[in-house]
């Protein structure tokens, strides 16, 4: 991360530690940097008041979703007798274009690890697991270590700071598949499962793992709590721009071909024009912005003149798209949409758990449709086929979120660059037969 | 789950489960509810013994978690990072997904199949490398990327490819 102003602890609560040299915050100078305020605040409340601050500051899951925090905690049972739960920290971090929360993992551990105990506290959690993509050997190492210091300053384990407070904290890689990203199926893959995701409801407040009440919430929402604690919910609610709803800062970047592809932590609101042109430099020389993802794999395109949107979930999802991850990716003049999102299909098909119908044979079906039209030998009704999968393949017809998303840049794809598609199809209709079994679900 | 099950196997192989890795294994259940939960990790630690699992693995990992071996077999070909078959020495795993596509993936992995005279999915005839395709690696603003065995390497151009596999003998 490279940044022309200097960072502050109250401008960029999660970044403003980070080494100039990239090496990771250990337990000293993360303490000498106000670490663990936040835990030290925490336990002198009650459950409750954790939960109500964090509320109230409106932090909205950074996973994706943005599903309010301090309401998922809210959900967890009233009932004392309900003693064992799990608090888990999402950090399967695979949504293509995002590159986020390895940075929070590598560099500053001790800040989720942080966020973590202060949750547990909040959901009277007793245990916790970091359920870590495999591939993040790095992001591995440096949170084991973190949590070893933790353990020794009596951070973590029993008795925390002489509050009563007992919580242990694991590290728990994975072996691939995108899917252990979906709540659920990260559930059933930390139980040592196949990653399936699971029926909602009961949802995982209720009965997550191993049957136990749970809370999973993301590593960048999770390193946002330190801050909420130690600063307050005013100083939270400040750090907006551009008449943003939301507020706190976001991990934000662009990729693609432009000058400078990175990550900057920005107050929520900052514009996508802000991000591309004053951060990420602009466009490379010869290139024009044709369309960009504002969130990931699963969002939808939107156009060179949304640009100037505030990032936030509000506006983005009025464009027709959602802020997801709010790594946005640039698409340049020279890229072919047909074969953009055969690739992007291609990753869905490939990464569907197989569970339900739709996902399972839809998706391999677009794969195919696009990558005959890619080549020039698309039928007529073919985009009509397209078009149908994405309504047979959209929300509530499969178990998860996975299928959803698949579709949600094919139809935006279509919808903005249809005569994309259409070059691809011959002029030879040998495959006009009305095509029965697939119809649109509204209507 | 104190009953004994019955495991029936194809396998014929001769794999024994040496007792570092049963005792890592053991040291693994300890983390979790249940020790069902210890099945990928244990597969893990097997793999990074052995370089892959044959099926006397499956079977001694449900022996020693107390679960079928249907179950641990289900787990192991679910997951893309457990190999059940042999794979090459070094495992290089690019990075297929959309800002690599943007930024060149496909000219880098031709050029990988070139110079080691495999598909994805394939091993190279001296064992030394196996070539898989994996989900996005979470080094997009440096992409292309691929990891070679636990190794990140970034901005790949075609020209130093070469340079990068010598490391590997």
């Amino acid at each position: 991360m490279s940044l022309s102003s200097k960072r502050t602890a109250e401008d960029h609560p999660l970044t403003w530690r980070l080494r100039d040299d990239e090496q990771p915050v250990w337990l000293e100078e993360y303490r000498q940097r106000e670490g663990y305020i936040g835990v030290e605040k925490a336990l002198a409340m009650h459950p409750d008041e954790v939960v109500a601050q964090v509320k109230d500051a409106g932090l909205r899951g950074r996973g994706g979703a943005g599903f309010p925090t301090g309401l998922k905690w809210s959900l967890m049972p009233k009932d004392e007798s309900m003693n064992i739960r799990y608090m888990i920290c999402n950090a399967d971090e695979m949504e293509p274009g995002t590159y986020k929360d390895r940075l929070l993992m590598e560099q500053m551990p001790h800040l989720l690890v942080e966020g973590m105990i202060i949750a547990a506290h909040a959901i009277k959690a007793y245990r916790g697991y970091i359920f870590l993509r495999g591939e993040y050997v790095e992001a591995a190492e440096n949170l084991r270590k973190a949590i070893e210091e933790a353990k020794q300053a009596g951070l973590l384990g029993k008795d925390i700071l002489g509050s009563g407070k007992d919580f242990e904290l694991f590290v728990h890689t994975g072996a691939g598949r995108y899917i252990c990203g979906e709540e659920t199926a990260l559930i059933n893959s930390l139980e040592g499962r196949r990653a399936n995701p699971r029926s909602k409801p009961p949802f995982p407040a209720v009965s997550g793992a191993w049957g136990k009440p749970t809370c999973v919430n993301n590593v960048e929402s999770i390193c946002n709590v330190p801050g909420i604690l130690n600063r307050g919910v005013d100083w939270y609610q400040g750090i907006t721009t551009n008449g943003s709803k939301d507020c706190g800062t976001k991990l934000m970047g662009f990729s693609g071909r432009v000058n400078n592809p990175g990550l900057w932590e920005l107050p929520m609101g900052t514009t996508a024009r802000q991000i591309l042109e004053d951060y990420a430099g602009g466009m490379k020389a010869g290139l024009d912005l044709k369309t960009w993802q504002p969130g990931g794999a699963g969002t939808d395109f939107l156009l060179p003149e949304h640009l100037d949107l505030p990032m936030d979930f509000e506006h983005i999802q009025k464009a027709g798209s959602r802020l997801g991850t709010a790594l946005a990716m640039a698409v340049d003049n020279k890229i072919n949409m047909v074969s953009l999102v055969r690739n992007l299909e291609t990753f869905f098909a490939r990464e569907s758990c197989g569970w339900c119908t739709p996902c399972r044979d839809g998706l391999p079906w677009s794969v195919k449709i696009l990558m005959a039209i890619e080549n020039g030998e698309g039928q007529p009704g073919d985009i009509e086929t397209l078009e149908q999968l994405c309504r047979s393949l959209g929300p509530g017809n499969t178990f998860c979120a996975h299928a959803p998303g698949a579709v949600e840049p094919l139809q935006s794809a279509i919808n903005y660059f249809r005569s994309e598609f259409e070059a691809g199809i011959t002029g030879q209709a040998n495959n006009l037969r009305e095509i029965r079994g697939i119809q649109p679900n509204q209507q | 789950m104190s009953q004994s099950i019955e495991i029936i196997t194809v396998s014929d192989d001769d794999f024994i489960l040496n007792d570092a890795d049963a005792q890592a294994i053991e040291h693994e259940k300890h983390h979790y509810e249940y020790p069902r939960a210890a099945s990928i990790e244990a597969l893990k630690i097997v793999q990074k013994r052995h370089g892959w699992v044959p099926d006397g693995a499956i079977k001694a990992i449900a022996g020693l978690l107390g679960i079928p071996a249907s179950d641990i077999e289900g787990v192991a070909t679910f997951y893309s990072q457990i190999y059940r078959q042999p794979v090459g020495k070094h495992i290089i795993r690019y990075c297929d997904s959309v800002v690599c596509h943007i930024t060149g993936f496909e000219e880098i992995v031709d050029e990988l199949e070139k110079q080691l005279q495999i598909k994805p999915g394939q091993t190279t005839a001296d064992n030394r490398f196996t070539l898989l395709p994996t989900c996005c690696l979470g080094n997009c603003d440096k992409g292309p990327t691929m990891m070679v065995n636990d190794d990140t390497h970034v901005r790949l151009q075609v020209a130093t490819l070469s340079t990068i596999l010598e490391q590997y003998q």
